[in-house]
């Protein structure tokens, strides 16, 4: 009876029981959603904005669109194929003459520079020496009586690459590719081909890091993951030590130990092993040392974690079946520290391909990184559009890896096997 | 300590000889343990937490050097060989299945570290799976099973190399109940159809009386006492034993004289009994009674019959238990002394009531004060 008359009160209430539990639920997702907002908004501002906005760069062209509006429209038509007629001209004359009032000439000829060296010089002088719009119909005469160079099809043929308003000659430049006069991707020339170079030298600095890191930091974290609490605890403050300091003390304090006037050098000296001290810094065994020594703890830390959780239970387990401590170490200890391995790796990795200050500091010139290419673009030459760019392909590489080691990681998951 | 059981040397697959260890070099953790294991056989090493028995397993497993003495495996002396030259399969109480291999990897593994050849590892593997009924997870990891799963596949990679001995740490005790239970009777019935020596540790008294071929009664670091289950249950030779097996009803008292291995003990709220004297110093020394609550009977018309000890005795309190009940009464000043009745015998008795109880002196045993 009883059973009866509650199902028949469930059913009357109108409101579906899915309906009923939704509504539930939203009230507890916007209440979560309502305690992340100030970081989300945060991180929007100061972060994804800011991102985006500089990837927008490198895809970016408004300089000559800008400043040469009717020159890019007369080209639009235009097939590469022979130098434009007198419409062009005529509207590359009037649009000279507008920017020139305007004081905008120099934004456009800094843009066609990057695409056709000594653009610069043309673009100067023409303003300069375009007294008055030409007659209609001499442009043409009177553009190439200033400078021949606008009687040639590849400085024509730089403003219609530069016309916009995408363009893809930055992320090509990062890549050391570029057009030539007929629009097809080329190799750049070798004086300005540097960034495959950069790229690689990045990569394989960054790998020795993570594996100097790697061998240095495993016994270390296998240390402090099996000593007591006790001892463990004080020894990870000394791990955890470097982290307190700034990253340009610790660099200085490189400097310091291996100049050719430092500690290393006058100890070595002093017990007699070199005569000639060794050149130790301002090379890439500096970068290797210096950059090994700062990012050691993100190592330590994650490896740590993950041997912690490994009960020393299968240790013993391994050895009561009849495996050597060689053979458990192999076959069961090393295998549950791969997460740990892997992510120390990772963060290891995707740190050092960033670094600046340290190679800038205690590296040659030829040790230098992606990053310092980028600072020098982006504070130097103010050609934030290759800056820009090499930051995408840089950050791309690096999605690319996590996403590599997502599957990896993801492929060979385990449950946790113990009990309890 | 007792020779109940004890085995010749020649037969002995383990000898203990005067085994001591300490952990801090203060106080012994296991005091002179001299402990003979026969081929074939279940022992069960049983104690409280603290009492050595763990320690012990750990040092014939090769985790632990003893610090006195030596432990012989097969008449080798093993004190210096490492666990896994030991040839000795164990079970962990958390199973410790590696995480990271597959229930078939997991088993095959003894296998594989002794460079078998890869078509018997898998013919192995295949019917120690069988053995365990679990050759449809194979290819599980052990976190897809449940924990009376990873149990038997701890318990199948500890035999599956057929090693001499097979250790067990108390490898029931993560489980409910019920699953223990029925586990307890699956390692036994392998127990007896593989023919394997097993020493099993635990602390839950029924698991070793439902096990054991011997067990080894563990206290203070000391085997109290070695013996077969109902040798234990029924003959306990010291008050530990008999209050740590089973239900016991202890009464203090005074030995009056011993005669023909009897005694006659003054209690101390007055009267006296007679007793088995089984471990007692002599006439004048203080001694504890140990009584079984089903070896007593609840007297109605208050006469013993001859040769039968009497005592009386307040009823606190009845208690139904479904195939039996328990009387919980007051007897020499003791308020937990526990009578066990037939069911629906209870019923006659009321709280305060008093009544006389009787018991005779085979199945009472003076032993050591407590």
């Amino acid at each position: 009876m009883t059973a009866a008359f509650v199902a028949g009160a469930d059913a009357s209430s109108e409101v579906p029981l899915k309906r009923r539990l939704k509504r539930a639920e939203r009230t507890r997702r916007l209440k979560a959603l309502a305690l992340i907002l100030p970081l989300l908004l945060f991180l929007l501002f100061t972060f994804l904005g800011p991102i985006a906005g500089m990837l927008w760069r490198s895809v970016d062209d408004w300089e000559v669109r800008q400043v040469l509006p009717h020159t890019v429209a007369a080209l639009a038509d235009w097939d590469g194929k022979d130098v434009p007629g007198e419409p062009a001209f005529a509207a590359l004359a009037g649009d000279i003459r507008t920017a020139r009032d305007a004081g905008t000439v120099a934004i456009a000829s800094k843009r066609l520079n990057y695409a056709l060296n000594g653009f610069r010089t043309i673009m100067a002088g023409t303003a300069r020496n375009l007294k008055t719009l030409p007659e209609p119909g001499t442009a043409k005469d009177t553009l190439i009586g200033i400078n021949p160079a606008w009687g040639e099809r590849a400085t024509w043929a730089a403003i219609k690459g530069a016309s916009g308003p995408l363009t893809s000659f930055y992320l090509l430049g990062a890549l050391d590719l570029t057009r030539n006069v007929d629009g097809a991707i080329v190799a750049a020339p070798e004086e300005q081909a540097i960034y495959r170079d950069v790229f690689g030298r990045t990569f394989t600095i960054s790998l020795g890091v993570t594996v100097l890191c790697l061998v240095l930091g495993f016994p270390v974290a296998y240390m402090l993951a099996t000593l007591p609490t006790g001892q463990s605890n004080m020894l990870m403050i000394f791990v955890l030590l470097p982290f307190w300091t700034s990253l340009l003390v610790r660099t200085c304090a490189w400097i310091v130990v291996l100049q050719s006037e430092g500690i290393v050098n006058d100890s070595l000296r002093w017990i007699g092993l070199i005569d000639e001290p060794l050149r130790l810094i301002y090379n890439r065994f500096g970068v290797y040392v210096a950059m090994t020594h700062v990012l050691l703890p993100f190592m330590i830390l994650p490896l740590y974690s993950s041997m912690r959780s490994i009960s020393p239970a299968y240790m013993r387990a391994a050895a009561s079946l009849g495996a050597s401590p060689v053979t458990a170490f192999l076959r069961i200890y090393l295998p549950q520290t791969v997460p740990g391995i892997g992510a120390g790796s990772l963060l290891v990795f995707i740190l050092a391909i960033g670094y600046y200050i340290t190679p800038a500091l205690v590296g040659g010139a030829a040790d230098q990184m992606i990053s310092y290419f980028i600072a020098f673009y982006t504070t130097e030459t103010v050609n934030w559009g290759l800056a820009s760019a090499l930051g995408a392909v840089l950050l791309l590489a690096t999605l690319l890896l996590a996403v590599v080691y997502g599957k990896l990681v993801h492929g060979q998951q385990v449950t946790g096997g113990m009990k309890n | 300590m007792m020779d109940g059981g004890m085995v010749t040397t020649a037969q002995a697959l383990v000898r203990f000889v005067g085994v001591q260890k300490t952990y801090d070099g203060e106080h012994l953790v296991v005091k002179n343990l001299d402990l003979d294991i026969k081929k074939g056989e279940f022992v069960t090493l049983l104690g409280p937490s603290g009492s050595g028995k763990t320690t012990t397993l750990m040092m014939l497993a090769g985790f632990e050097v003893p610090t006195h003495g030596e432990i012989y495996l097969a008449d080798r002396p093993i004190k210096n060989m490492p666990p896994h030259k030991r040839d000795i399969g164990m079970v962990f109480q958390n199973y410790a299945l590696f995480p990271h291999l597959t229930i078939e990897e997991n088993v095959a593994f003894p296998l594989t570290v002794r460079k078998m050849p890869r078509s018997e590892v898998k013919e192995r593997v295949r019917s120690a799976l069988r053995m365990i009924k679990l050759e449809n997870l194979a290819h599980r990891h052990p976190g897809q099973l449940s924990g009376g799963q990873q149990q038997r596949v701890a318990l199948a990679r500890a035999l599956v190399f057929n090693p001499q001995l097979v250790l067990m740490d108390e490898p029931l005790g993560a489980l409910d109940k019920r699953l223990r239970e029925h586990m307890q009777l699956e390692i036994k019935q392998l127990h007896e159809t593989m023919g394997i020596t097993v020493v099993y540790v635990t602390h839950d008294q029924s698991e070793a009386l439902t096990m054991s071929d011997r067990i080894a009664v563990f206290n203070d670091g000391i085997v109290q006492q070695i013996d077969k289950p109902d040798a234990l249950y029924e003959r306990p030779v010291n008050s530990f034993v008999a209050n740590f097996i089973g239900e016991n009803n202890v009464l203090a008292g005074t030995v009056e004289n011993i005669e023909q291995g009897f005694c006659r003990v003054a209690l101390a709220s007055g009267g006296s009994v007679v007793a088995q004297a089984v471990n007692v110093a002599g006439a004048g020394a203080a001694t504890a009674l140990s009584v079984r609550p089903e070896r007593i009977s609840i007297l109605t018309d208050g006469h013993a019959p001859d040769g039968m000890n009497a005592l009386p005795a307040q009823v606190q309190d009845t208690i139904y238990l479904g195939d039996h009940a328990l009387a919980v009464l007051k007897v020499a000043g003791n308020g937990e002394f526990m009578v066990k009745l037939p069911p629906g015998a209870h019923a006659g008795l009321s709280h305060g009531q008093s009544v006389s109880i009787g018991f005779r002196p085979e199945d009472c045993r003076a032993l050591d004060p407590v």
